[in-house]
């Protein structure tokens, strides 16, 4: 763990300038631009944003309300309301019965659709191949020479990872939107309590559900990120955490391990639903946000710990 | 707070005992003592397998040193690393790409890394070191679509997006034709002269001789030698070769003139040429006044020249054994 950029003490506060060099004996040290981590973050974030495999991802995740959306129409447009014993069964909000009654509906019906696999999947496709994709393709050791920093580049990792999620987010929820209001009627919304709420308000709370869904993600992004440390096999590490993610979703439907269900980072994923009631139950949603939070930092210190710490070999 | 000699300072590269042994205890670097001179073309030999490449990442802030500490242009590494390596472009072990990115975009990115690298002067660095190793005409392309001696250049190109103090150059020429290699062998020689210090690692014997003023061999992660190129060939020493009809005065002459082991095969005459003490205050032997002294004393030369000892020569000295064998 000796060996990091530089002086771990003060590294992990605010960013810092120029100020901490030893005096050095020679010639133009160039100073740190101010701007620096900003542009460092930039370029990964459009490095990830313009790989084939990232748009095509969005696009699927693009294409998940679109299919909702006319399956519901198809399924609805011969007459008769939404197949009969079905809508909000089970522990999942479905919304699907209302979608046709309000677009909006379909934003909230494609985020608790997509939430439980492919959202955390696509998550876990890019996290994963966060570091250990760099590492297999050498660029890795480029980017550490140029220098970045492990700790800066951990960091903008990081925070483009969280930007992911909100931008995976983002898509489903602004497809939904879309979607929803080419195909149905928009207006006034019933919220779960009964109350009814103007549509601007329902946008609003809209807005928050998709906020609160991109939060839900950040623990699986943190956990793809450190075991993206561990390896240097981008695919291994994407496979590791999607596998992951499954693996969570199963353990929290077996109720003999109910001891260990508050602890999976999917447990409270679906009380984003709460926020659609009057007043609002911020029980599970503290919870959630809570956890997430934990598994942050938790697996961040892990993956800093290890990445600061690893021997460069690819 | 530390006491650094001058020595150290002077140096562009410097390792006491630098050592790494793999978790699978495998000892890749024994113990090594570099000292590259500030100026100098470095060239760093050894066969595949004998620890270079570990060693250039131990310097490089990549790998952590079992034991033993390195300096790079007077500061210690890794500890100074974010001072350190913006003064230092490096290749190392090939190049690495994004091979989605355009070659331009591939440099941008690795520019947005480097925590001196001023925006504003971005795309202008960028374009020149695109010009600076002949891919200009194909910055727009994909790195995707560039052949190995393309993204060797680009690698080189990431190296000189600043003025550097230092480049570390891990196998430069690999993959690249004839032509480019001697590109790039003369954009090293263009770099040397502008008084970059370049550390050039390489199994290619030809390419050290041409290009670099000092060397080190390595072999088995152990360090076997290491000076100036003509002292290390000098190691393996060059022979006077000589062809007269009169091979008996031929060698009395050369023997008065300093050529010992001299050797006569019908009427070849060779012998080694004294080698000039490390001081240099004597001049070294001009072998123009030798062949000048051999006429004078009435003998008769059809031929005459030095067969000059080559680093391989050397290396094969040093280490008993072929270039490519690994350790």
């Amino acid at each position: 763990m000796s060996r990091a950029d530089e002086p771990k003490s003060a590294d992990t506060g605010v960013p810092k300038t120029a100020d901490t060099r030893p005096p050095g004996p020679t010639t133009d040290k160039r100073p740190t631009s101010p701007l620096w981590a900003l542009a460092l973050f930039r370029s990964e974030l459009t490095t990830t944003l313009r790989r084939w495999r990232t748009l095509a991802l969005l696009g699927v995740l693009a294409l998940i309300p679109i299919l909702i959306g006319v399956a519901v129409k198809i399924e609805t447009s011969d007459g008769g309301g939404f197949g009969g014993g079905r809508g909000g069964g089970g522990e999942g909000p479905a919304f699907f019965p209302q979608i046709t009654n309000n677009g909006i509906f379909l934003v909230f019906a494609s985020l608790a659709a997509t939430l439980p696999v492919f959202l955390p999947m696509v998550i876990g496709v890019i996290t994963g191949d966060a570091i250990a994709g760099e590492a297999g393709s050498g660029t890795l050791r480029y980017l550490l020479v140029a220098p970045a920093g492990r700790t800066r580049l951990l960091l903008a990792k990081f925070t483009t990872s969280m930007a992911f999620c909100l931008i995976a987010t983002l898509v489903v929820a602004l497809s939904g939107l879309v979607t929803g209001a080419l195909l149905f009627p928009l207006g006034d919304v019933t919220l779960i309590s009964g109350i009814t709420v103007s549509f601007e308000e329902a946008l609003l709370r809209a807005l928050g559900v998709a906020a609160l869904v991109a939060l839900s993600l950040v623990g699986i992004a943190t956990v793809g990120l450190f075991i993206s440390t561990l390896t240097n096999s981008g695919i291994a590490a994407m496979a590791t955490t999607v596998g992951l993610v499954i693996t969570a979703q199963i353990l929290d439907t077996i109720p003999q391990l109910h001891a260990i269900h508050p602890y999976l980072f999917p447990h409270y994923w679906l009380s984003f639903a709460d926020l659609l009631r009057e007043p609002v139950y911020w029980d599970e949603l503290v919870k959630n946000l809570g956890l997430q939070g934990l598994y942050v930092a938790v697996f961040g210190s892990a993956a800093w710990a290890r990445f600061t710490a690893k021997d460069i070999t690819a | 707070m530390e006491q650094r000699s001058t020595e150290e300072d002077d140096a562009a590269v410097e390792t006491r005992g630098l050592t790494k042994r793999y978790r699978g205890g495998q000892l890749a670097v024994d113990a090594l003592d570099l000292s590259v001179p500030r100026g100098s073309v470095f060239g760093f030999l050894g066969p595949n397998g004998s620890g270079k490449t570990t060693t250039i990442r131990m310097l490089m802030g990549l790998i952590e040193p079992t034991s033993g500490r390195a300096r790079l242009l007077g500061e210690p590494m890794p500890r100074a690393a974010r001072s350190v390596l913006p003064r230092v472009g490096a290749l190392i072990e090939g190049p690495a790409l994004y091979p989605f990115l355009t070659g331009r975009d591939n440099l941008l990115r690795y520019d947005a890394a480097d925590p001196t690298a001023d925006p504003r002067t971005r795309t202008a660095r960028v374009a020149a070191a695109l010009d600076r190793v002949g891919l200009a005409a194909a910055a727009g392309k994909r790195a995707r679509a560039y052949s190995l001696g393309m993204k060797q250049r680009l690698g080189l190109a990431a190296a000189l997006l600043q003025p550097r103090e230092l480049l570390v150059l891990d196998e430069p020429t690999n993959g690249l034709d004839p032509q480019g290699m001697r590109e790039i062998r003369s954009l090293v020689r263009e770099l040397a002269e502008e008084g970059t210090t370049v550390f050039l690692s390489s199994h290619l014997l030809d390419e050290i001789e041409q290009v670099c003023t000092h060397a080190a061999v390595m072999a088995q992660g152990r360090l076997i030698a290491q000076g100036t190129v003509a002292e290390l060939a000098a190691g393996s020493r060059g022979r006077l070769a000589i062809t007269t009809p009169d091979p008996v005065d031929a060698v009395r002459v050369l023997k008065e003139h300093g050529v010992t082991d001299l050797v006569i095969l019908d009427e070849r005459v060779s012998g080694e040429l004294p080698v000039p003490g490390p001081g240099a205050a004597d001049a070294p032997l001009e072998l123009a006044d030798l062949n000048a002294a051999l006429v004078r004393a009435g003998v008769r030369v059809r031929a005459f020249g030095a067969e000059r000892a080559s680093l391989e020569d050397a290396f094969v000295a040093l280490t008993g054994e072929g270039f490519d064998v690994a350790g």
